[in-house]
């Protein structure tokens, strides 16, 4: 309903105060009138009405708006009268270029998955001041700016595309580091992308990377402590979110799906077998190292080449990326120096890994290996 | 809705002067083309920077300087003013001017209207 009011409002603050008006209104009315025989759309006219009142109220004579131009339904008279779920509407919107990624990621998170934003504050460890003004300047620039609430046009929709799944599976790592709700939302929202947009390969290739990567979330730590995927209890990841991720995967595949999240849920799909078909996986990163360009992407694949045809063809793969700052470089290096038994350099290699990388689960793991390098 | 389309270009170097008569004359007719759009409601081109006066007022006076309020790479070398239904009308007029594939930028700014 929120997504709708604020299409038909243009304002996302008014559209929520509506909506508040609306909710208020029924409480009071219901109990006493009897429920509506379509309370959905007795919710949104109300709120709507109460909208349209309060611009009446305020509106001076040099402002324009379309809304004086359409005419004020009456409360009782809907029955059936259906309306367009704009979710996909407003996800575009908070997901527009225009806005900064934080942003992006605040407005997604408060208008479409419902949080208050001290529970977004709370979740990216920000003071809750911080995140409203985060928010108060997002919605402004929607307005001010004029960015269009609407589905982008054929032309567009892919890089918009692209910049959703982008904020959904970012919303998703967020949480899969240790805060596991926001993980379920991101989750959730993949579901509705999945709903509003069954036909693009893409957005069930995200939805079955998310719900894999999920299914192992409770084998990935012992007692706080990380444990590598080649030690992970099998026993404990989830079948239901495995048979769930490998359907969305199918599916996405049976649309010809081949971009990155399909790749990348093929991939994590694999790592749930046992054993582990590691020179699938290793084509995989080839196809997606060629799709992405991306060095790291070629590290993982080195990775898996290593599972292959040993660590000495996989450190000469490593060497040649560009990674220096990237800690998951100097920690795969690390790994490979360690099982060819080169201790020194290896040690070095965690040193600069460790340096990288902040306090937690993953630091202390690094630290554990550096120990164990040391002469006896 | 009107934007400015405020287009920003490193002056340094003169890659104008390294290009053929002919790209010149190509790249002028885009640039043409963008001011003859009917979005298009106003469009001029600076001259360069070298070329600035910058004038501030303190203590009752004028401050009067050479050059361009900052002495920043980029220069402001011209302007579009366009009336486009929205954010990315303006934004697919900004991304057809040359200066901006070639090292320079486009800011996109909202006109206040009253």
């Amino acid at each position: 309903m929120l997504a709708n009011l604020i299409g038909f409002l243009g304002d996302f603050d008014l559209a929520e105060e509506a909506a508040q008006e609306a909710f208020a209104i029924a409480a009071e009315r219901w109990p006493r009138d009897g429920m509506p025989d379509n309370p959905g759309a007795w919710l949104t006219t109300t709120a709507r009405n109460r909208a349209i009142d309060r611009i009446r109220r305020e509106r001076t004579l040099a402002e324009k708006t379309r809304l004086l131009e359409i005419e004020e339904a009456v409360e009782d008279d809907v029955d059936e009268q259906p309306f367009p779920d704009e979710r996909l509407e407003l996800i575009f919107t908070c997901c527009h270029p225009a806005l900064a990624i934080d942003a992006q990621v605040a407005l997604t998170l408060r208008t479409l998955g419902g949080l208050e934003t001290d529970e977004i504050a709370r979740a990216f460890l920000l003071p809750e001041p911080t995140m409203a003004q985060r928010l108060v300047r997002a919605k402004k620039k929607i307005k001010a700016a004029g960015i269009p609430f609407r589905v982008p046009p054929p032309h567009l929709l892919p890089d918009r595309l692209t910049a959703v799944l982008a904020v959904v599976y970012l919303i998703f790592n967020e949480g899969y580091s240790g805060r596991g709700d926001l993980s379920g939302e991101a989750i959730r929202l993949g579901r509705a992308l999945a709903e509003l947009m069954p036909d693009e390969p893409e957005v069930h290739g995200l939805n079955a990377l998310m719900v894999l990567h999920e299914a192992r979330r409770a084998a990935r730590f012992e007692d706080g402590e990380l444990v590598l995927l080649a030690d992970q209890d099998r026993s404990l990841y989830d079948p239901g979110a495995i048979a769930f991720g490998r359907a969305e995967l199918d599916r996405a595949l049976a649309l010809q799906g081949r971009g990155p999240y399909v790749l990348q849920a093929a991939i994590a799909s694999l790592h749930a077998d046992d054993p582990v078909d590691w020179a699938e996986i290793a084509a995989l990163y080839g196809e997606l190292a060629r799709v992405t360009e991306s060095p790291v992407v070629e590290l993982n694949r080195a990775v898996a080449i290593a599972e292959l045809e040993g660590p000495e063809e996989a450190l000469v793969l490593v060497d040649a990326l560009d990674l220096d700052g990237y800690r998951y470089l100097h920690a795969a290096r690390a790994d490979l120096l360690r099982r060819l038994e080169r201790r020194d350099e290896a040690a070095a290699a965690y040193a600069r890994a460790i340096e990288l990388t902040p306090d937690g689960a993953e630091r202390r793991f690094l630290e554990r290996r550096l120990r164990e390098l040391e002469p006896r | 809705m009107k934007y400015a389309l405020l287009i920003y270009s490193d002056e340094g170097f003169g890659t104008w002067d390294t290009l053929s008569e002919a790209e010149q004359n190509a790249l002028r007719g885009e640039y043409m083309a963008i001011s003859a759009l009917p979005e298009t409601v106003g469009a001029q081109q600076l001259q360069p920077g070298t070329t600035a006066t910058t004038v501030r007022v303190a203590n009752g006076g004028a401050l009067t300087t050479d050059g361009p309020f900052a002495e920043t790479k980029e220069v402001l070398g011209g302007f579009y003013l366009v009336d486009v239904p929205d954010l990315d009308a303006a934004l697919e007029i900004a991304a057809r001017i040359p200066a901006a594939r070639m090292g320079g930028s486009v800011e996109v700014r909202p006109v206040v209207e009253r």
